[in-house]
């Protein structure tokens, strides 16, 4: 596969090296004569100085018979017109675009960018992740139809701990698809399974009820002192998962 | 009409002077404040500083509202970007772009913007002015 790569920075360094470990033929396009040198230096002869969106530069790297172009650079606008020029003028059949503002991603999907690959994005959701306050993450999305799979770790708290699955009520069109424990043994829940607390659930839910799905494993068990109304937890909340002071 | 223009360079001062003066409703755009400073001194549009390839500062300015959106910044690549954005998620009928390589425009004006290339407006006009012909640009700034 013949791989072209616009941007010599970390990201576009790091990933040319792991093709060219992976037997594939790579360009990089670089722009900073000094970038271009630590590359070759580096990796070899594989990058070309010049602007990744300028169709001269694009005519002597091959586009024409480029299988993919990753557009890495740091600035979005940049990435996102390499792929687009890529696209409509060398006929590229697969492009992936990188996006500092996570922001981005809708209008490059439709511009029609492939792939779009929020590096900021990820990082949030990672470190939203380690945070108490927002303990599920959004692990795949399928584009189109509106579901995802998310990851919720249940707090010690969480009025659900020592429940079986089946006397959780879920939002609907989510289901629990493994229980992880603390100690990352995997469990295909059946319907009697217990959930104990710090699991990690990985569900399958719609886009809109992911909200709902968190509080389904977050929210605290009111009769440990919470106050009834406490924001967020307060009567107002679907679902009978509400302790029933069993 | 409700115009906004992204980039308050030389062009973009003029030309949002030159609508505000027509009694248009202009909003000029720019990361830096003191860009301001080339609009006519009686300028009576709005000045708001942002980066117009962030939806959020697009929403912010009101670009859902405007009946056109000009990007005249010195980046191609940003022009064409805030561009899109402005005609494909907030809908504004009228998108214009500057791009100065003649590529690019021939590229994006395919894909439905309206592009300016003053490179090879420019460049026709000079031609023109040196073979003695007159074009209907050149004719108004003959000396």
């Amino acid at each position: 596969m013949y791989a072209i790569v616009v941007g010599g920075g970390k990201v576009g360094y790091y990933l040319a090296k792991e093709l060219i470990e992976g037997n594939h033929e790579v360009l990089v396009i670089e722009k900073d004569a000094s970038k271009c040198e630590r590359i070759a230096q580096e990796l070899g002869d594989i990058v070309l100085k010049g602007d990744g969106c300028e169709a001269a530069t694009m005519e002597i790297a091959g586009f024409g018979r480029a299988d993919m172009v990753i557009a890495v650079t740091g600035d979005d606008e940049d990435n996102l017109v390499s792929c687009q020029v890529a696209k409509t003028k060398f006929d590229v059949p697969r492009m992936i675009a990188r996006i500092n503002n996570p922001k981005n991603e809708s209008i490059f999907r439709k511009l029609g960018i492939d792939t779009v690959v929020s590096a900021t994005g990820a990082i949030l959701a990672q470190i939203e992740q380690e945070l108490p306050e927002h303990p599920l993450m959004r692990l795949l999305t399928f584009r189109g139809g509106g579901l995802e799979i998310v990851e919720v770790k249940v707090p010690p708290t969480a009025s659900v701990v020592g429940r079986r699955v089946r006397e959780i009520m879920l939002p609907q069109q989510s289901l629990i698809v493994l229980l992880v424990d603390p100690g990352g043994t995997p469990r295909v829940p059946t319907s009697d399974t217990l959930v104990m607390a710090e699991d990690e659930i990985l569900a399958v839910t719609r886009t809109e009820n992911e909200d709902a799905l968190r509080r389904a494993f977050t929210a605290p068990a009111r009769h440990e002192g919470a106050p009834v109304g406490d924001p967020g937890y307060g009567p107002t909340e679907p679902g009978p998962y509400d302790p029933a002071s069993s | 009409m409700k115009v906004v223009i992204m980039g308050c360079g030389r062009v973009g001062a003029m030309l949002a002077s030159m609508l505000d003066h027509e009694g248009h409703e202009v909003t000029v755009l720019d990361t830096r404040p003191d860009a301001f400073r080339r609009l006519s001194a009686d300028f009576s549009g709005k000045r708001q500083v942002g980066n117009g390839i962030d939806q959020d500062t697009l929403a912010k300015i009101g670009v859902g509202d405007a009946d056109a959106f000009i990007a005249v910044t010195q980046g191609d690549n940003r022009n064409v970007m805030a561009t899109q954005i402005a005609k494909h998620l907030f809908g504004v009928p009228r998108a214009l772009c500057r791009i100065y390589d003649p590529i690019r425009e021939e590229i994006y004006r395919g894909l439905g913007l309206e592009t300016i290339s003053p490179t090879i407006v420019g460049a026709q006009l000079l031609k023109d002015r040196l073979e003695g012909k007159a074009t209907a640009g050149a004719a108004e700034s003959k000396s």
